[in-house]
């Protein structure tokens, strides 16, 4: 056989077994592409529609109720079904055996039932949608999530399935990393993105089962009374906050860590110059993943419990500034020096910065302990978890989609387009996440369905904002699928990158490589390889 | 049918014990979290919890822990026999340790529905009437040892499976990795109980 297939070409039978059956890890990373970025475009219809509807005061486009369930759903499907599990199995799953040498992760029939198991979540989660959504927050505290009359509990299994769907996701990204790495492959040389997905599952393995029997005990209060977190059979729900949190907290890390991770392996590449401080960028991965651990308490600090306790969580939460802020200063003095190459993954990248900025500056802010008592529970909350989530992981995920586009199909999206687009996405974020800050600041409480008449103003510049928003990201992946069909057929290494992946065809054989690669170098050593885009 | 490439060459013992090791952690922590609320009620509501384990039945208790303790047992006998070449003695002990598996769900069975007939269930009427500390131990008492029975009937499946692959010479003495780890999940089943036992029943 002297031209190898890529993973793209389906043999005789049926096409769409040959997907959903497959067990080969590129094609498992693109169903869920399709999956996450379908109910992706749904989570921003809903949170248009939430902009929307406060566009005056009073009832506008819904009832107080649908707006309820509106921010419910919004952040169960963007929390649990696309920014926790995008850029792991998405980018983790097709890049992360290729970055490492493997041909496949260790266990790829599990790989394949993990992404069952999600589409079964997902469903359940979309059937939810149908019947009546809940209406308790994404968090569903108890005691109000006891009571609902919605159908909280059919919510709280599908969050239940999806994170079956991670915790197996992170054992097979572990195991992969400690077995399959190819020959010359030493712990120092691994690409930084793949020290991001493995601190990543491992939080996933760690933090999930705990929110996993959490939601089991609120199913069982729903049906059974079991009276665990029920004040009135002498529960306490401030413990289910706890538990809640213990996985949740972690999972802000899980969104944000393969983002940093991506970040880290675009920088260097249009630096042309190697990353500045590898161990501190691999091991300040680690010490986000242990240090965010231990601060899950900063999200109750209004809850009521021990003021001890309060300090504690609030000195740890300022700890992990610490190695963030290490991650900022390593990416900025990779390009320090560097002869930077500026082209459309790098100014992502730069956006990324700016957004990971003053969404981690932000948190610090909502970390001390009396300025929290004023801004908790406020617009400044969601506007600095959105720079962080949105601005910052999501954005990273985008990044990663520019930078990895040519190598996963094989062509070229059109880079002007693309700049034109985030360009776009960026005023429409900002127009639409800053105002929020003020707004808070002055009072203006999340999760209402309604504000008094002085916050109008920035409102309208907020619900501004998010039309220029949806815009920016209909011309993105408006251009992205046109690059899929349309584009002109990508080089091999088109921007010149040093990591295995980029020495594997556009787009990759099935067999990822011919023979396993014995690696000499470390991944950023750009003696050999040049850029093969003009 | 498989769609992917062929995995034939690529049989990672060490890596299958990863995984399955990694998977155990998980559900150690799932178990976690329950007894984490455990512990903190009973510092709360001290008198209610050790009148209310003086209501569980110790005999049924220890009889179900010497049951799963005796069951682990099988369990390592019956990878030690497979790792050997002893095919019929391996699938002998298997089918031992289903039977005393599905010894104790029947045991539990028996405890559970003592429990209810006396209304002591959640929302039922001698637990309403009761002090608040006793309707969370039951609470606790019927979501642990229910999520542990549910763990009960996975190992036993999970033995059932194995035992027919081990009949098959699917699962042989040189490729024994699934028998290893069904082993390893049910000594997990075992731990959780050794856990269980003593909170629920023994600390009074």
């Amino acid at each position: 056989m002297s031209i190898r297939e890529s993973y793209l070409e389906s043999g005789p039978g049926s096409k769409l077994a040959s997907w959903i059956f497959s067990t080969d890890h590129k094609r498992i990373g693109l169903l869920y592409l399709a999956v996450i970025m379908s109910l992706f475009f749904v989570g921003v219809t809903l949170g248009f529609l939430m902009r929307l509807e406060l566009i005056t005061r009073g009832p506008t486009i819904m009832e107080a109720q649908t707006y309820n369930s509106l921010f419910t759903l919004h952040g169960v499907i963007m929390l649990f079904i696309f920014i926790i599990p995008v850029t792991t199995s998405v980018f983790g799953n097709f890049m992360l055996p290729i970055m490492i040498g493997a041909r496949d992760v260790a266990f790829p029939r599990l790989n394949l039932l993990s992404w069952w198991i999600f589409v079964a979540g997902t469903i359940l989660a979309i059937t939810t949608l149908i019947l009546g959504p809940a209406d308790t927050g994404w968090t569903f505290y108890a005691p109000y999530s006891l009571i609902s009359g919605q159908y909280v509990a059919l919510a709280v299994f599908a969050v239940f399935v999806l994170g079956l769907s991670s915790i197996l996701t992170g054992i097979n990204m572990v195991t992969t990393v400690h077995r399959l790495r190819a020959p010359g492959m030493t712990w120092h040389r691994l690409p930084l993105f793949v020290w991001a997905i493995y601190a990543t599952a491992w939080i996933l393995v760690i933090a999930t089962p705990i929110l996993g029997v959490n939601l089991l005990m609120i199913i069982a209060e729903r049906f059974f009374g079991i009276g665990v977190f029920d004040p009135a059979k002498g529960g306490d729900p401030i413990l289910y906050q706890h538990l809640f949190w213990i996985y949740s907290h972690p999972a802000v890390y899980v969104m944000i860590l393969p983002s940093l991770g991506v970040i880290a392996e675009i920088i260097p590449v249009f630096s042309r110059k190697t990353v500045f401080g590898y161990k501190a960028i691999a091991y300040s991965s680690i010490g986000i993943a242990a240090l965010g651990s231990l601060v899950w308490g900063h999200h109750m600090f209004v809850s009521g419990y021990s003021y001890t306790a309060g300090v504690i969580f609030s000195l740890f939460t300022f700890l992990v500034a610490i190695p963030s802020a290490v991650k900022v200063y390593n990416f900025v003095g990779t390009m320090y020096k560097g002869s930077i190459v500026v082209d459309t993954p790098f100014y992502f990248v730069l956006a990324f910065i700016y957004m990971f900025a003053v969404g981690g500056l932000t948190g610090v802010i909502l970390g001390a302990l009396s300025i929290n008592i004023h801004l908790h529970d406020t617009y400044f909350v969601v506007a600095h978890f959105h720079y962080i989530k949105f601005g910052a992981a999501a954005l990273g995920f985008f990044a990663a989609l520019h930078y990895w586009f040519p190598k996963v199909f094989g062509r070229m999206y059109n880079r002007r387009f693309a700049n034109w687009s985030l360009l776009i996405f960026f005023i429409g974020f900002n127009l639409l996440f800053l105002p929020m800050f003020v707004l808070g600041y002055e009072g203006m409480p999340r999760r209402y369905f309604d504000y008094l008449p002085q916050y109008a103003n920035l409102q309208y510049l907020s619900i501004f904002g998010s039309w220029v928003l949806v815009i920016g990201i209909a011309m993105m992946f408006g251009n992205l699928i046109k690059g899929l069909f349309r584009g002109k057929p990508a080089p091999q290494n088109p921007w010149g990158a040093a990591t295995l992946e980029w020495q594997v065809p556009s787009p990759p054989p099935k067999e990822n490589f011919r023979e396993i690669p014995e690696v000499k170098h470390n991944p950023y050593h750009f003696e050999n390889v040049r850029r093969e885009l003009d | 049918m498989s769609y992917g490439i062929e995995h034939t060459a690529h049989k990672d013992y060490t890596g299958a014990k990863i995984g399955m090791w990694l998977f155990l952690f998980t559900e150690f922590f799932l178990f976690f979290g329950p007894v984490l609320l455990y512990t903190i009620y009973r510092f709360r509501y001290h008198a209610a919890f050790t009148a209310s384990s003086h209501e569980l039945d110790l005999a049924i208790g220890s009889i179900n822990t010497a049951i799963l303790l005796t069951s682990s047992l099988t369990m390592a006998v019956s990878i030690s026999a497979l790792q050997r070449d002893r095919t019929k003695l391996s699938l002998w002990m298997l089918a031992a340790t289903f039977v005393l598996g599905v010894v104790f769900l029947i045991n539990k069975y028996f405890e559970w529905t003592e429990k209810f007939s006396h209304g002591m269930y959640p929302g039922g009427e001698a637990l309403a009437g009761g002090p608040p500390g006793q309707g969370v131990f039951y609470g606790l008492y019927f979501f642990l040892t229910g999520l542990h029975g549910l763990h009960v009937l996975a190992g036993i499946t999970a033995i059932g499976v194995l035992a027919f692959m081990v009949l098959k010479k699917k699962v042989s003495a040189a490729d024994h990795v699934r028998l290893e780890n069904a082993g390893l999940y049910w000594h997990l089943v075992d731990v959780v109980w050794i856990y269980l036992f003593p909170i629920f029943y023994l600390v009074r």
